[in-house]
């Protein structure tokens, strides 16, 4: 008599593991098959194929009644089993109760579906079998449908692409900071993102989802943030967990999946579990290849072989058209990696090989990935790559390829991307005209196109243009890198964030070619400037690229202690702030109190862990940051002028206090330092600040470019004003302007030798640009205008401030 | 030498720090762009600048007080400046973090 076999779960494990064992020619079994869904066994990988209408289900059925029939599998499709019992070796199910002799389980997994309200309603799907594709089939089928998905992973993004296709309007949901952040690092995943949005998939990164929003059914997604996107259907991609129910219940050991040793075999004896409900070695697995392997091994086992499962290394593809992105191997928590990238901004290529030992770790290939398989056999043996390690990361076939070409960037930029921002050039002009008026020079191309020939920032950029077009006959000045990690410099890098668009620290080093994955101490720091100033309200502030003063709104000090400085509007105080102050300097015992130069008070050698407690305590008396550690506005010094002084001329305490409220919280390419004096005599010191205001009979004039510091050096005048709007009017334009042009670091005076003072009187004083850099000023402010220390007393960024941990004590030192 | 588990990885942010404080002194604990996690002693060869609180880049760090860059991997000062700091033991399981603590640490001072 035969032994009875069988076998609960009709997925892709179970139907490889029925296969094998047909194959061996061994017919000891009589077999019954459960299966949840109602149909035969299909290739559940290629669900997203089908959604996206690329591959119809009959074409991904692996096997039909027909081979169940020709192999004698009775088949209880659509039948769930309800219970295990295995002191009787029965099954129970609606159908009544089945014995086995041996018994394997084959449940699969479940999707996870987050725990927020609306989850249950009608229209919030998973992406796990063809039901699912169905109701996404049908949402799509309705006009001007949208869909949310939640979850940026592999599942996650086919689905999108493939609603896409389908011509849904896609929103993706995902919580990390990038998408597919277990096989990508921040650079590939930014490639990939450009590419999805390039297709009309929204993507929302750091996105927590609060609520499913509708009454009968999903009508829209709600986040932390306030968001909402309306939606016909929410899929919700954001993992799986093993389907372990059954076993529980008939108490075999689970662990996250029903454990299983080398053979298959779970806790009992007669019982084996494969797929992804099963878990070996404190793993579960999700990826085919590892799942097929443990469907060859439970076939032998069952017909008393010996074979043992041993997972291999995986690789990663995502399937979707025209996307080519792979990734393997690891990338996590090892000293001693060494790693070499390859980018190529024209063509969109970004490729990494993580390395320790001359022995390659993990890879990630994004845009060109055809050495995919090269690199993950060498990954998969160990191969010993020092011979080849110059050029391996050009691949197989190009042992021995060019380095990096500096030019390589600006050769990639389109015809009409803007190089000179100040007179409105384009790249297409510049090329043609050197190559018919045959220019051989950089006062050539100034002449013929006005490019460089105002601010001058983009002469890196017009030189370079000069360099492709008539070759090694050109030779540009020297231009100083921003660092070791590229070829480019400030200028030139600025120019092109705004000519390409580049609007996050991933972008701007994967479309200029950085040499380094995630820059260094000095490149990080001047692209979050640059990119905070040209994309106010879009860009996302990263504060690991910030120096700790910003990161933490106070001053570093030798023993790392810090200092506070509150904002004292124009330095003007009251006898309840200087209370405040002083009970603040008290209740936290602050050794020193300091009046600085700038008209304010500074306490010096606070702990960083009380830093959240002094500002709480000084924001309830009204203080606001002072901005003493950034670079941005710092003070505006003032005199009493007319209200008390015998020789004031104007309100020049008032007009620093208007300045520094509509000032203050700006970013700058350096400090920003002002003063505004109520008469010649100059009290305040005007003539050697950054912008200086001397007030007179007739009105203000303004001063700029001044220096006390390393240099000392007085002010231009830069105009005069009848009224303080007109002042403060011509002060933020100039305030703008260096924004804009100056390079990270470089004070105003500076800024305005390099590019000249008479340029920037021109500019200003032309009406139009004026206003222009005016308006551009007060848009920027909307986003800027925030006290840090109010936000971190409400618990922003708290980890900043306090230990991971304290060793309590530790293995004794001696 | 003993493991102490610190917390979570998630509890450190990306190109970023924290630190922990021992009897031996303070340990900062370090998180790469590519989610490595490494410790060294928090402590500047240079004039004793807190290096958990630098600008980490790739697997080094660029010291608050002079910009000395410190490697992560080696604790060895890179460029032309020369000095080095300890490098603490650190084990990863299931995205917890713990360190190896011995009694070599430089006393805080």
């Amino acid at each position: 008599m035969k032994e009875k076999l069988v076998v609960i779960g009709a997925g892709m494990a179970s139907g490889r593991m029925l296969e094998h064992l047909f194959e061996a020619g061994d017919d000891r079994f009589d077999v019954t098959l459960y299966g949840a869904e109602p149909r035969g066994n299909y290739n559940r990988i290629m669900l997203s194929p089908v959604l996206a209408g690329e591959k119809s289900y009959s074409q991904i059925v692996t096997h039909d009644a027909d081979w169940y029939a020709a192999h004698e599998v009775a088949c209880r499709l659509g039948e769930t089993v309800t219970k295990i019992d295995r002191k009787a070796r029965r099954v129970h199910s609606a159908g009544g109760e089945t014995p086995y002799d041996r018994l394997v389980i084959a449940t699969g997994s479940a999707p996870f579906i987050i725990p927020v309200t609306g989850r249950d309603l009608p229209g919030v799907t998973a992406f796990r079998d063809l039901d699912d594709v169905e109701r996404m089939i049908v949402a799509a089928g309705r006009k001007n449908a949208a869909a949310v998905v939640i979850g940026g992973g592999l599942l996650g993004l086919e689905a999108a692409a493939a609603l896409r296709l389908r011509g849904m309007e896609v929103v993706v949901l995902h919580l990390m900071d990038h998408l597919m952040e277990r096989q990508l690092d921040p650079a590939a995943g930014y490639l990939l993102q450009k590419e999805l949005e390039g297709r009309g998939i929204r993507i929302h990164c750091k996105a927590q989802t609060k609520a499913i929003l509708g009454d009968s059914r999903a009508e829209a997604v709600l986040l932390d943030d306030g968001t909402v996107y309306p939606a016909d259907i929410v899929v919700m991609a954001v993992g799986i967990r093993p389907e372990v129910r059954i076993a529980t219940d008939a108490g075999l050991y689970i662990q996250r999946g029903i454990t299983v040793d080398d053979g298959m075999v779970t806790s009992d004896p007669a019982i084996l579990a494969i797929g992804e409900c099963a878990e070996h070695n404190n793993t579960c697995y999700g990826l085919v290849a590892p799942l097929y392997d443990m469907a060859r091994v439970a076939a032998k086992t069952l017909v008393g072989e010996v074979a043992v499962f041993r997972p291999v290394e995986t690789a990663t593809q995502l399937k979707v058209t025209g996307v080519s992105l792979y990734s393997a191997g690891d990338f996590a928590d090892a000293p001693d990696r060494e790693e070499i990238i390859l980018r190529d901004a024209g063509a969109g290529i970004y490729k990494r090989l993580v390395l320790k030992e001359n022995r390659i770790l993990g890879a990630v290939l994004y845009g060109e990935t055809s050495d995919g398989a090269w690199f993950f056999e060498m990954l998969k043996t160990g191969a010993d790559i020092s011979t080849m390690r110059d050029t391996l990361i050009f691949g197989q076939a190009l042992q021995g390829a060019a380095s990096s070409d500096p030019l390589a960037a600006v050769a990639a930029l389109a015809d009409d991307a803007e190089i000179c921002g100040c007179n409105g050039v384009c790249k297409g002009r510049i090329v043609a005209a050197i190559a018919e008026k045959g220019l051989a020079s950089l006062d050539d191309v100034r002449a013929h196109t006005k490019a460089s020939a105002s601010c001058g920032s983009c002469t890196g950029l017009v030189e370079k243009l000069l360099r492709l077009s008539l070759g090694d006959s050109y030779n540009p000045t020297a231009m100083q890198p921003i660092c070791a990690c590229t070829d480019l410099g400030h200028d030139e890098v600025r120019r092109l964030i705004r000519a390409k668009g580049l609007k996050t620290i991933p972008a701007v080093m994967q479309e200029l070619e950085w040499k380094t994955s995630c820059g260094c101490a000095k490149c990080r720091p001047a692209l979050n400037y640059y990119l905070v100033c040209d994309w106010p309200g879009e860009y996302v502030d990263d504060y690991q690229s910030r120096f700790v003063n910003e990161r933490v709104h106070a001053n570093i000090q030798k023993d790392g202690t810090y200092s506070v400085v509150p904002r004292m509007w124009g330095g003007v105080t009251s006898a309840s702030e200087l209370r405040a102050i002083a009970d603040v300097v008290d209740k936290f015992a602050i050794p020193t109190v300091k009046v600085t130069g700038g008209q304010r008070i500074d306490m010096l050698g606070v702990k960083k862990e009380d830093l959240p407690a002094v500002w709480a305590d000084l924001g309830k008396a009204g203080f606001v940051s002072g901005h003493a550690y950034a670079k941005g506005l710092r003070t505006v010094k003032t005199c009493v002028g007319s209200d008390w002084c015998r020789f004031g001329t104007q309100d020049s305490t008032g007009f620093g206090i208007r300045i520094e409220k509509f000032m203050w919280g700006s970013w700058t390419p350096a400090k920003v330092k002002m003063a505004v004096s109520g008469c010649p005599r100059n009290c305040a010191e005007a003539t050697c600040k950054d912008v200086g205001v001397i007030c007179v009979e007739s009105g203000y004039e303004i001063h700029f470019a001044g220096a006390a510091g390393l240099d000392i050096k007085g002010t231009e005048v830069l105009g005069q004003a009848k009224t303080e709007d007109e002042a403060l009017e011509i002060i933020a334009a100039l305030v703008q302007m260096y924004r804009e042009q100056a390079r990270y670091l470089e004070r105003i005076y500076k800024w305005a030798k390099r590019i000249g003072i008479d340029e920037i009187k021109r500019q200003i004083t032309d009406d139009a640009k004026r206003r222009s850099y005016f308006d551009r000023f007060v848009f920027s402010q909307k986003f800027a205008q925030f006290d840090p220390w109010s936000e971190r007393v409400s618990g922003k960024d708290k980890h900043e401030f306090r230990p991971i941990a304290v060793a309590e004590f530790t293995a004794a030192a001696e | 030498m003993e493991w102490l588990d610190i917390g979570s990885i998630n509890d450190i942010p990306r190109r970023g720090a924290r630190c922990v404080n021992t009897l031996q002194g303070r340990i900062g604990v370090f998180r790469t762009y590519d989610d490595r996690i490494l410790a060294i002693e928090d402590h500047c060869p240079h004039k004793g600048g807190p290096l958990s609180q630098g600008i980490v880049h790739g697997a080094a760090v660029t010291c608050p007080l002079h910009n000395w860059t410190i490697s992560l991997e080696t604790g060895e000062a890179l460029g032309a400046d020369e000095g080095s700091v300890e490098t603490v033991r650190v084990r990863v399981e299931n995205g917890r973090i713990a360190l190896a603590l011995s009694g070599s640490l430089r006393a805080a001072e």
